[in-house]
This record gives C-alpha cells, sequence and structure tokens, in this order.
C-alpha cells in the first residue's frame, strides 16, 4: 500500500473535509429533541471517524512524497475544535468555511459551498471520510467531485502516486477494485485506509493556541496558528445556492425509534423449520 | 479501549500534588525557549498544561493502540532471523512507529535536538502510562537514557547524528553493559575496544542479556585502557547497527517477551568514543543507570496499575454464594492493600523524578548565574537534592518493583483458578513483574545503594521537604506526627544498628528494615501532602498509617533485636542440601 512509482517534484497538495459530528454511539434517551432533530447539547461533538482516516490517507501521502495538507471544516466556531486536532496530527494549514448563509445545508448545498473553497486552494487530490456518522449519507464527497469536475473514486482502502496519476485500492463490496486516475481527484475513505496517527506533542504544544478570526472577536491570529475562514461570499458562493435556499431536501418526517423487546418464536434447527421461516419472511416482504 | 491518562484521574492528581511548577521553570531556563521555538511554553500554567496534554496523548497510544497488542506480543515474541537481525513482535512495532510520530520518543531531550524539553518527572509518568498497556514495550519506549546519555555527555557532531533520529522513532538503542562473567559486578567487563592509526574505535567481544540489543544505536560498556582491570578500564563507545555486530541469541524468558533480550557478538564492529576515556562505568554509565532505576519504578507502577484494575473489576462482577466476592472482607483487604501500595509507589516514583529534576535543573540553574549572589543558595539546594536521589532513585525502584509483584500476585488470588489461566492477562503481570525486581540492580542492591542515605538520618530532611509549603488541613496534623515519630524510631534503630558489635555484618544484614522503616515514613508524608490537596486521599492515608506503620514499627523492633544468626549460624539454619551424586 502506499507504495510510490513516481514522485512528482513538489508533491501533491492534498486537501481534506473535515467534519464535526455528535457521537452517535453515545445515543441516549435525550439525543433528540421534541421536534425530531439532534439535540446536539446531549451528544459530545467529535472528529467524524472516517474523516479521521482521510486526513490519515493526506498525510502519508505528504510523508511519502511531499507537498502539504490543507484541512477544511464547514459549520459553527466550535469545529475549530477539529481543525486543530488536524493541525496537531501533521496538517500544514486550516479552514473554517462558516457563514449564517451555510445554515440548513443539506449534502447538495454543503458540497457546493465546500466544493466552492476547495476550487479556491487548488488542489492535486481531495479527501473526504467515506460518510459521517451523522447523516450517513455518503454524498457529500462524490458531490465535491462532481461539482469539480475531478474523477470521485469511493470506498478508498489504499493509494499510491505515480507522478501525475493516483492508483486507488477500492473496495466494491464484492471485492478490491485498483484505479489508474488522473489528477486532480477526489477519494472517500473508509476505516480500513489506517488509522490517523497519534498528535505530535510539539504540534500540541504549539497548535492548542491555535484560532479562526470566529472565536477571537473576528481578528485573525498573526502566524501561522491562523487558522483560516472563508465566509459564503470569500469563495464566491452563490447564496441561492448555500443554506436553506440551496437545499432541495425536504424532511417529511423524524421517527424516534425505540428499539424493545417483541414476541419471540422458536425456529426447530431442522430443514422444515428453515423452510418454514424462509417462507414466512418472503411472505412479509422481510426478505425477497 | 480507553484513554490510559484520562480513564486514571490518580496520575494527573499526583502530578498536581507534586507541584512542579518550579520543575517547568528550570527545565524551560526561565522559559527563554519560547522566543525562537512557537511550541515553547512561555509561562508556567503554559508548560504544565503541555505536559497534561502530553501525557493525555501517550494515554491515547497505550490505552486505544498498544494495549490491545499487549497478548499477542506476549504469545508470538520477537524472532531472531538467520542474518542476526531481529523481527519485533507486530504491536512492539507498530507502537515504536507510534511513538515516533508523537515525539514522546524523546521526552527530556532538548528542543534543539527535536526532543520535547520536559523534566524526568513525565518520562515516569509516561513509563507508567506505556507499562499499564504492556510492560515489556517500557523496555524500548523506556530506553530514552539512550539519547540523554548522548545528550549528556557526547561531542556536539555526535549529538547531532544520533539524538534527533531517537527522538522521532528512527532509531532505537541499548545500553551494552553485561556480560556473561559480568552482571551486578560490570567492573569486570571484558569487551575490549582498540584505536588504530587514525584513531578510529572499534569493538570486540561478547555481551549477554541486552534489552533491545537489536537496536540502532548501542552504548557499548568495553576497555579501553588494558593496564587497568577494573572500573577505571572502562569506557562508553556508541555503535551503529553494522554487518560486524550480530545477535547470537534470543533469550527466552519467564515474562516481558515483547522485549527482545539479546547476546550480542562484536567483531571488530566501529565504534564512537563518547565523553572521555576511562569515565565510561565510573560517571556515564552510573547516571544511565540511575535513569534506568527511575525508569523500572515507573514500570513496576503501571504493572500495578494494571493489576489492581483487573483485580477490581473482577471481584465486582465475580459473583460467589449469591454475591459478588468484593463484598467479602479477605478480598477487600487484598484489593485496599494494592490500591494503597499502587497510590504510594506512584507517589514515591514521581517524587523521586522530581528530585532529580530539580537537582538537574538546579545544576544548570548555578551554572548560568556564574558567581552570582544567588548563585550559593542554588548550590547548596542541588547538593540537597543531589544526596536525595542517591537515596530515593533506589528506594522508588525498590518499592515499586516489589509493589507490582504483590500486586500481580493479589491479582491472581482475587482471580483465583481463572487468574492461573492465560485466559486473563493477570499471569503475564505476574511474570512481567518478576524481573523488575532484578533487573538495573536487583532489590538487595537498592537496599545496599539506599542504606548510606538512611543510616545518615536523610529520610527526615526528605520528610521536610516534601511537607514544606503544604498547607496541613488540621485534621492531618496528627498523621504528621505519626509520620516524624516514625522517623524517631528509626533514628533508633539506625543508632542501635550502627552501635552493634558485630559491624557490618549486623549492618548488612538488617539495612532491610531500615531502609523498609525510612520508606514507609517518607510515603506516609507524600500521602499527606497528597491527602492535603484532595481529601478524597485521606482514607487512603489512614489506611497507610494503620496498616504499615505496625509493619515498620515490627521490621525496625527486628533490627534492634541483636539477633545475628542468620549470619554467624548461616550452616545451621540453612544447611547446605544433601548431595548424593
Amino acid at each position: 500500500m502506499n507504495e510510490c512509482k513516481e514522485s512528482r517534484s513538489g508533491g501533491y497538495n492534498c486537501v481534506v473535509c473535515i467534519k464535526q459530528v455528535p457521537d452517535t454511539k453515545k445515543v441516549t434517551g435525550q439525543a433528540m429533541k421534541a421536534d425530531g432533530t439532534i439535540n446536539r447539547a446531549a451528544l459530545p461533538a467529535i472528529f467524524n471517524p472516517e474523516d479521521r482516516n482521510a486526513l490519515e490517507a493526506a498525510l502519508s501521502v505528504k510523508e511519502k512524497h511531499g507537498g502539504t495538507v490543507t484541512a477544511i471544516a464547514m459549520g459553527l466556531p466550535n469545529a475549530c475544535e477539529i481543525l486543530r486536532e488536524a493541525l496537531m496530527c501533521g496538517a500544514d494549514k486550516a479552514y473554517l468555511v462558516t457563514d449564517r448563509k451555510a445554515a440548513g445545508s443539506d449534502t447538495l448545498a454543503t458540497s457546493y459551498i465546500l466544493s466552492c473553497a476547495v476550487r479556491k486552494l487548488n488542489p492535486d487530490l481531495v479527501f473526504c471520510g467515506r460518510q459521517a456518522i451523522d447523516g450517513d449519507t455518503a454524498q457529500t464527497g462524490p458531490q465535491i467531485a462532481e461539482k469539480l469536475g475531478f474523477a470521485a473514486i469511493t470506498y478508498l482502502e489504499g493509494l499510491e502516486m505515480d507522478g501525475d496519476y493516483a492508483i486507488a485500492t477500492r473496495n466494491i463490496g464484492t471485492g478490491i477494485e485498483k484505479d489508474r486516475v488522473k489528477l486532480p481527484a477526489l477519494f472517500t475513505v473508509t476505516e480500513k485506509f489506517g488509522e490517523l496517527r497519534p498528535y505530535d506533542v510539539r504540534r500540541v504544544m504549539k497548535y492548542k493556541k491555535a484560532k479562526a478570526p470566529a472565536e477571537n472577536g473576528g481578528v485573525a491570529l498573526e502566524g501561522d496558528r491562523a487558522i483560516g475562514q472563508f465566509s459564503c461570499d470569500d469563495i464566491g458562493a452563490e447564496p441561492e445556492r448555500c443554506g436553506f435556499a440551496g437545499s432541495p431536501t425536504n424532511v417529511n418526517k423524524i421517527v424516534s425509534v425505540v428499539l424493545a423487546g417483541g414476541d419471540y418464536k422458536e425456529v426447530p434447527a431442522t430443514d422444515e423449520g428453515i423452510a418454514h421461516l424462509v417462507s414466512e419472511l418472503i411472505a412479509d416482504h422481510t426478505i425477497g | 479501549m480507553s484513554n490510559f491518562y484520562s480513564d486514571n484521574p490518580d496520575i494527573e492528581k499526583t502530578i498536581d500534588a507534586l507541584d512542579l511548577g518550579e520543575v517547568a521553570e528550570l527545565c524551560e531556563e526561565g522559559f527563554r525557549f519560547a522566543k525562537d521555538n512557537d511550541f515553547a511554553p512561555e509561562n508556567r500554567e503554559d508548560a504544565l498544561d503541555n505536559y497534561k496534554r502530553a501525557l493525555a496523548v501517550c494515554g491515547d497510544i497505550a490505552g486505544n493502540r498498544i494495549a490491545p497488542t499487549a497478548e499477542e506480543t506476549d504469545k508470538v515474541g520477537n524472532v531472531l532471523n538467520e542474518d542476526g537481525t531481529v523481527t519485533y513482535a507486530p504491536g512492539i512495532a507498530l507502537a515504536i512507529k507510534l511513538f515516533g510520530q508523537s515525539r514522546l520518543s524523546g521526552i527530556t531531550i532538548p528542543y534543539y535536538l527535536g526532543g520535547l524539553n520536559m523534566p524526568c518527572v513525565m518520562l515516569t509518568a509516561c513509563n507508567d502510562i506505556v507499562s499499564r498497556a504492556d510492560a515489556s514495550l517500557m523496555n524500548i519506549f523506556g530506553l530514552q537514557g539512550i539519547a540523554e546519555t548522548i545528550n549528556s555527555f557526547a561531542d556536539e557532531d555526535i549529538k547531532k547524528e544520533y539524538v534527533p533520529k531517537l527522538c522521532d522513532g528512527t532509531f532505537t538503542g541499548a545500553m551494552v553493559l553485561t556480560e556473561p562473567d559480568a552482571g551486578s559486578d560490570l567492573q569486570s567487563v571484558k569487551t575490549s575496544a582498540w584505536q588504530d592509526e587514525n584513531g578510529n574505535w572499534f569493538v570486540n567481544g561478547v555481551k549477554r542479556f541486552i534489552t533491545n540489543g537489536c537496536g540502532d544505536v548501542l552504548l557499548v560498556l568495553a576497555r579501553t585502557e588494558p593496564e587497568f582491570s577494573d572500573g577505571r578500564g572502562l569506557s562508553c563507545l556508541l555503535v551503529e547497527r553494522c554487518p560486524q555486530v550480530k545477535v547470537r541469541r534470543l533469550e527466552h524468558k519467564l515474562g516481558i517477551n515483547g522485549s527482545p533480550t539479546c547476546e550480542l557478538v562484536f567483531n571488530n564492529a566501529p565504534a564512537k568514543l563518547i565523553g572521555q576515556r576511562k569515565r565510561g562505568l565510573i560517571t556515564y554509565v552510573m547516571a544511565l543507570m540511575n535513569g534506568a532505576r527511575v525508569g523500572i519504578s515507573a514500570q513496576g507502577t503501571g504493572i500495578g496499575e494494571a493489576s489492581y484494575r483487573a483485580a477490581r473489576d473482577y471481584a465486582a462482577s465475580r459473583k460467589q454464594f449469591g454475591v459478588t466476592i468484593d463484598s467479602f472482607p479477605a478480598i477487600r483487604e487484598l484489593l485496599c492493600d494494592m490500591s494503597a501500595e499502587l497510590q504510594a509507589s506512584r507517589l514515591l516514583a514521581y517524587y523521586s523524578s522530581k528530585c532529580v529534576d530539580l537537582e538537574l535543573g538546579l545544576e544548570k540553574k548555578f551554572a548560568s548565574l556564574k558567581g552570582q549572589p544567588e548563585a550559593q543558595a542554588v548550590r547548596a539546594r542541588m547538593k540537597k537534592y543531589a544526596a536525595f536521589n542517591k537515596m530515593l532513585t533506589p528506594m522508588a525502584k525498590y518499592y515499586a518493583s516489589e509493589m507490582s509483584m504483590r500486586a500481580a500476585n493479589g491479582a491472581v488470588a482475587v482471580l483465583g483458578g481463572s487468574g492461573y489461566m492465560k485466559d486473563y492477562p493477570v499471569e503475564r503481570y505476574l511474570r512481567d513483574s518478576r524481573i523488575t525486581t532484578i533487573y538495573e540492580g536487583t532489590s538487595q542492591l537498592q537496599v545496599v545503594a539506599a542504606i548510606a542515605g538512611v543510616t545518615a538520618g536523610l529520610y527526615n530532611e526528605v520528610v521536610s521537604d516534601i511537607l514544606e509549603g503544604v498547607d496541613v488541613p488540621a485534621d492531618l496534623q496528627a498523621a504528621v506526627e505519626q509520620a516524624k515519630a516514625l522517623c524517631k524510631e528509626v533514628d533508633s534503630a539506625v543508632e542501635y544498628v550502627k552501635a552493634h558489635e558485630n559491624g557490618k555484618a549486623y549492618h548488612d544484614l538488617h539495612a532491610r528494615e531500615l531502609v523498609d522503616g525510612a520508606i514507609a515514613a517518607i510515603i506516609a508524608a507524600l500521602l499527606v501532602r497528597f491527602a492535603s490537596k484532595f481529601p478524597e486521599k485521606t482514607p487512603v492515608l489512614e489506611y497507610w498509617l494503620k496498616t504499615k506503620f505496625p509493619m515498620a514499627g515490627a521490621e525496625l523492633a527486628k533490627a534492634k533485636s541483636g539477633y545475628v544468626a542468620s549470619v554467624t549460624d548461616f550452616a545451621k539454619i540453612a544447611p547446605a542440601p544433601v548431595n548424593e551424586d
């Protein structure tokens, strides 16, 4: 995995899109508000797990071939927490995309806004986590690629670089596919790529003080501890394509599903018993 | 899976109770590094915050990445290849990579050589955390003394060539001291080094029981002055891994299977002299060894932590006679003892590390003051801690290592039959703990090293130092008096032993009781300091006073009994076995 056939001089500029998400592993009774939206106060906010793998993919490319790694996150100023984490792991630069106009964005609007930000950074490779654990859509990455006109490689498990091409190992469910893809390209990464490396303690000591203007009374820090900040205007995103205005998704209804034990039935461990169970499952459309 | 720092508040509390503010200021030389390094702390608060963040990184790696590999590492061990190289167990190889990436492989190394410039007490805390995850890993992770020795004594060129690579995990190192006929007695080392006409050094000989002898940077104790047959003829040389060094054998051990223990053969291996000739054993190895002893005090503490947790969790879930076994007084007593001794061990290990930091920091400060009026006071304090360390370092190593054996043994007892099986990790803790009382000087040798300070009454000063500036609440004043009273009992036993007609034999025979008594008093003072800052620790202090002081008293009574027959009637009490062959 990740062997170099031919590096490109100057290395590769990588952008990683990361998201701060509620830790859905810690869902409790208070996780959902009465209106069916997530009660973010009841759940700790974390670095989306597969975005960590995406960051590792970018850092490993930089480690082997040189270049830069830039992390971007869209969200409220709180999202700077994960941008600081990215810097502590080895990202060279971080940007927060934050704007009231972006509020309420679905995956279409989000991918539009992120694509505008990514375009501004002019990368060779873009990495996203396969999907975020709050929405589980897996749409944002491929939609960014579509808007940028980049090839989209999903389910990435391994990556080699070969000059202006990348050789991607992707999981297609029934097997492994190897794709040779011309750069620039976007990859969505799964946990199989490998765990994110630990923080470099020196970078922890430095970047614990990193801040975006939104966290610092609107003032940018001096020096390379500054987390960059983009508004929709900064990246040329058209307001009608951002936030609620740019989001055709309509949530019809949200139901709080409480799993509870119900009736059970014993199936004899015989061919007849199993055949009977299968025909019952076909009859109630569970399978078939 | 959890973070082995954040899930264990005792580590943070111990550090808070010991107050590392002055240590941080000395390490950072008045925070002068912040000017040129944007990661260096600007003040005490900033430095202390960095320390905790570094421990959280260590706890993450240890708990989430390494602990899950420990069982496999123990099982598969390391592999000796035909070409004389060694392949690490996968968990050990992963750990070397992760600790290099995090830069925790160079905790105490100065910034300019790629380290974190943190105090020794931070290395101790990391060793504690790492050893809980996998005690055998500590033998490699804790070898940061190699980089420290190079940093302290080698020429600048050698430092710049090797130290940064030891900090970022590119290299690992080994201290290459013992030989088949030179174990505890290092003065009789036979491995030799010779110099060609161009001044290049070459090493020849065989070394045995070398932890991580397959590492890249070997600090070899070798005879450079054949005319001296003792320690004066030994120098310290750096040998980089090369075809002229082969691992001939990997030892099969009782425990710490992840740590490759190598027999090394040097066949005219090119070498570089570290520091000056003839000072190898006397200065450099003694410094290295003291550092290693501090490391073992942390390793013992970490094994104790792992053992205690396994036992406590098991006792809370295992039901017998319709109740969980932690409701039985006998089990409760076992667990209370494990917990109190574990906390005591951590306090003593961290405090003795802090004293090492104060000695080194004050030494640097004294040098920088260059005859200014306050220099003499700095020097006096430096000398005080230097004297403390000669006693405290062996005490901490001795106490923690013996504690780790008791804790692991206790854990096996709590788990009963299950504890004896490979299905649970406690049998591994028991096997791993056993070495801690042996290497870097056996427990008996730690007593020998500590006894001079004890017979000089130094524990009285140590107790005062621990309690200096502590705002002891009224309800703990009685404990202070008890600690001081025990010191007086030790004083009296010391006087008795010194005056005994059998002289040295009696002194050597009863040294252990005197050292144990002094340790009990020092730990009581540390627990007073702990409970003064964290009132929830008061029951642990009381437990210590009620259960450990009577035992210390009994031991001291033995020292004052005049009984000497273990020496004089040795053959009658311990007759040589009849050999019918």
